[in-house]
């Protein structure tokens, strides 16, 4: 430990201390970025208070699992396997840079330079895998983007995917690449100027190393002005980056490993329960309470969801961590033979009608703009159209539930309004009259054992 | 060879003689009244009897599980027929449930419980591979000639309950000649029926789902179309005929194919 100890004070002491300046720019630009990112943090719980109660996060050590497992291991991205595999390298890399993204942070604001070095073999590993991980996810990138602008990828089409949402993917993916490029340029300006100056690398530097062999016939000077535009350029991005995310579809990038760690943890096949309608019907149910008046001081709430105060907050959170990758929606049973619904489009919608309704909402809780999330941005068309199949859930790569909102719409529509198809309300009075939802009676519920014999060999 | 009269036993019977049986089956509604599924329910009670297991059903005590109505959004209608149900169950002493229907599998095993109704529920395909894997249930794999069989998942089995490779150990125990649909196991395509889809038009579009699955089925050339659900069977069977295949290829229950095989 005191070897450790010693060797990292010398680290330090060795370290040149740099202009003050850019240390208080440094710290403005810092500053300026946490300030705007605490007002969009302070907005989202803002909105988040008018949601819904989910469910109870409890079972901690199940969801550390669930996130390491679909989070960390991307397993269910892999479930296309070619462009989950890209897209896993891009996220382990991300995982390795930002404790290089963490450094810059701390360099910047105490005027040291690569401050982790004293983390030894580890820091050159840690160097040495997000160098190379910079490589490939720039070429990721450069994939991503090419599909999207010369492909045309059926999954990125569909009435939700406007321009708008052409163009926020393509802003996020060339951001994303213009972090690697400066990343690998800072690198690589360090390397050649280590190496010009005769001076000893920190970290190592496998692909830099290479591109620094092509410069360096530049002078000590100008690699170290390359360094500084690429280091300045490099945390410059990951700022606005930052404070971009939240008001774009990839926000995904720091809300997904959350959303998993909060995924619903029930089979998919089970719908959540109601207790107010449990309630009613004991109540119902009960003869000494059958023919009394419902109690006065139950509190008025809907049932079901129409608009973004009936949602729950797990809803909004499934929403604000869609990528909008369209996943659920080429594998929907309904969107996939030509109707309306698209699962993506309900979760989407979600979010997109809280950005609308949730500032007006905030400052009166009575807010109303005459319009709902039912039927002014998701008609019933779609939501009559769904199979309750699964199949989007199972495919969300960050286990998103559209199948529990979309029949908490349906349940808005039954049970506030009587709405439904005509059949279906058929069913309903079947169920209720002969307790099938055809109109058969319960006497003959046995015929299908009459005259029932089997060969005895 | 001889036939044996069935007499299928009711609880309320049973009962009144101071008897308890081990298991309900659940018949579901598809059972007691779809002509086609009735003779489903009719070839796992032969099963049952072939196995001599211990059960009985509700008969006209039996009603809606409330399934159908819980995913149209009626949540009270659901919630009284579960009650009811439960209510049922209790003076039944029901503790074993065995169901043919993957719908009324889901709502027992994951849904009833929250209403107080917690019992082991079974659906028949674990049932079979259980007595296929503890040796009560021997199969003569050349009795279906080896062949061609393709499986098409309940979503209600699959995504919801992660049942998918029991009904495939059942099949493989029937031929070596399973083969699998391009979109199977959790991959697997909706019939279309879910969700109360089953009892309305679909809404509008370019084609019906059930045509898209059917399609799916008759691309592997099997000869026989394995279902496991009396709504996916109603879809697949009528892929069939739409598609004017259905005098060549055969759509069949899981527990109808081990009767075939067991010549019961």
């Amino acid at each position: 430990m005191n070897q450790i100890a010693a060797s990292f004070l010398l680290n330090i002491s060795s370290l040149k201390p740099a202009n003050m300046t850019k240390q208080i720019i440094f710290a403005v630009a810092l500053l300026l970025t946490l300030g705007v990112f605490a007002y969009t943090v302070f907005r989202l719980i803002s909105f988040f208070k008018l949601t819904k109660p989910a469910f109870p996060v409890r079972n901690f050590g199940k969801r550390i699992m669930v996130m390491l497992n679909v989070a960390f291991g991307q397993t269910k991205i892999f479930r296309r396997p070619v462009l989950g595999f890209i897209h896993a390298l891009v996220f382990w890399g991300f995982c390795v840079i930002l404790i290089g993204s963490v450094e810059m942070v701390v360099d910047g604001l105490s005027g040291l330079e690569r401050s982790l070095r004293f983390l030894g073999v580890v820091y050159d590993l840690i160097m040495g895998i997000g160098d190379i991980f910079a490589l490939i996810i720039a070429i990721s990138i450069v994939i991503f983007l090419f599909r999207r602008i010369f492909l045309h990828v059926k999954r990125f089409e569909g009435i939700e995917m406007k321009k708008a949402s052409h163009i926020d993917a393509n802003i996020a993916l060339t951001m994303i690449l213009l972090l690697m490029l400066s990343l690998l340029g800072m690198n690589t300006a360090y390397v050649a100027q280590q190496n010009t100056l005769n001076e000893s690398i920190q970290g190592l530097f496998p692909v830099s190393a290479v591109f620094a062999g092509l410069i360096d016939n530049l002078s000590a000077d100008q690699l170290h002005l390359m360094h500084e535009i690429s280091w300045w350029s490099h945390i410059l991005l990951i700022f606005i980056f930052a404070n971009m995310l939240p008001y774009s579809k990839h926000f995904h990038v720091f809300m997904s490993v959350p959303n998993v760690f909060l995924s619903r943890l029930d089979p998919l096949g089970k719908l959540p329960n109601m207790d107010s309608v449990t309630k009613e019907v004991k109540l119902m149910m009960n003869p000494d309470t059958a023919f009394a008046a419902a109690p006065g001081d139950a509190p008025i709430s809907r049932f079901g969801v129409k608009d973004i105060e009936d949602v729950s907050w797990k809803n909004y959170f499934d929403s604000l961590s869609c990528t909008q990758c369209g996943r659920c929606t080429a594998v929907c049973p309904a969107n996939i033979t030509g109707k309306l619904l698209s699962p993506r489009k309900v979760i989407m919608n979600v979010r997109a009608r809280m950005n609308e309704k949730g500032p007006g909402m905030v400052k009166n809780p009575e807010y109303s703009d005459n319009k709902s999330l039912l039927r002014d941005w998701i008609s019933e068309e779609e939501l009559w159209a769904c199979t309750t199949c699964n199949a989007c859930a199972k495919e969300c790569p960050i286990n998103i539930n559209h199948p529990t909102l979309i029949v908490d719409m349906r349940r808005y529509l039954v049970m506030e309004e009587g709405s439904a198809p005509g059949e279906l309300k058929a069913v309903f009075s079947n169920i209720e009259n002969n307790g099938a939802p055809w109109q058969y009676s319960p006497e003959d519920r046995m015929l299908w054992a009459e005259n029932l014999e089997m060969k005895v060999h | 060879m001889e036939n044996k009269k069935i007499e299928i036993p009711v609880m309320a019977d049973l009962f009144a003689r101071g008897e308890k049986p081990e298991y309900l089956f659940w018949v579901g509604c598809a059972g007691a009244y779809d002509d086609r599924y009735k003779k489903v329910a009719r070839a796992f009670a032969k099963i049952l009897t072939y196995l001599d297991v211990n059960f009985a059903c509700l008969g006209k005590e039996e009603t809606c599980t409330g399934d159908p109505a819980r995913r149209a959004g009626n949540e009270m209608l659901y919630q009284m027929q579960a009650m009811q149900n439960i209510e049922v169950f209790k003076m039944y002493e029901v503790k074993k449930i065995l169901t043919i229907c993957p719908h009324c599998y889901n709502i027992f095993r994951n849904e009833y419980p929250d209403l107080g109704g917690e019992y082991e529920v079974i659906n028949y395909v674990q049932f079979i591979d259980q007595q296929l894997k503890n040796g009560k249930l021997k199969i003569d794999q050349a009795a279906l000639k080896n062949i061609g069989i393709t499986y098409h998942d309940p979503c209600y089995l699959g995504r919801a309950n992660n049942i998918y490779n029991e009904p495939r150990n059942i099949l493989k125990s029937l031929t070596t000649n399973l083969i699998e649909m391009e979109r199977n196991k959790s991959f697997a395509l909706c019939c279309g029926a879910g969700g109360a889809q089953y009892f309305k038009e679909a809404e509008k579009g370019e084609k019906e789902v059930f045509l898209e699955r059917a399609e799916d089925a008759l691309k592997t050339e099997a000869k026989i179309i394995a279902t496991a659900c009396p709504f996916c069977m109603t879809m697949m069977t009528d892929g069939l005929k739409y598609k004017n295949k259905e005098d060549e290829i055969k759509n069949y229950d899981l527990a109808e194919l081990i009767v075939q095989a067991l010549d019961l």
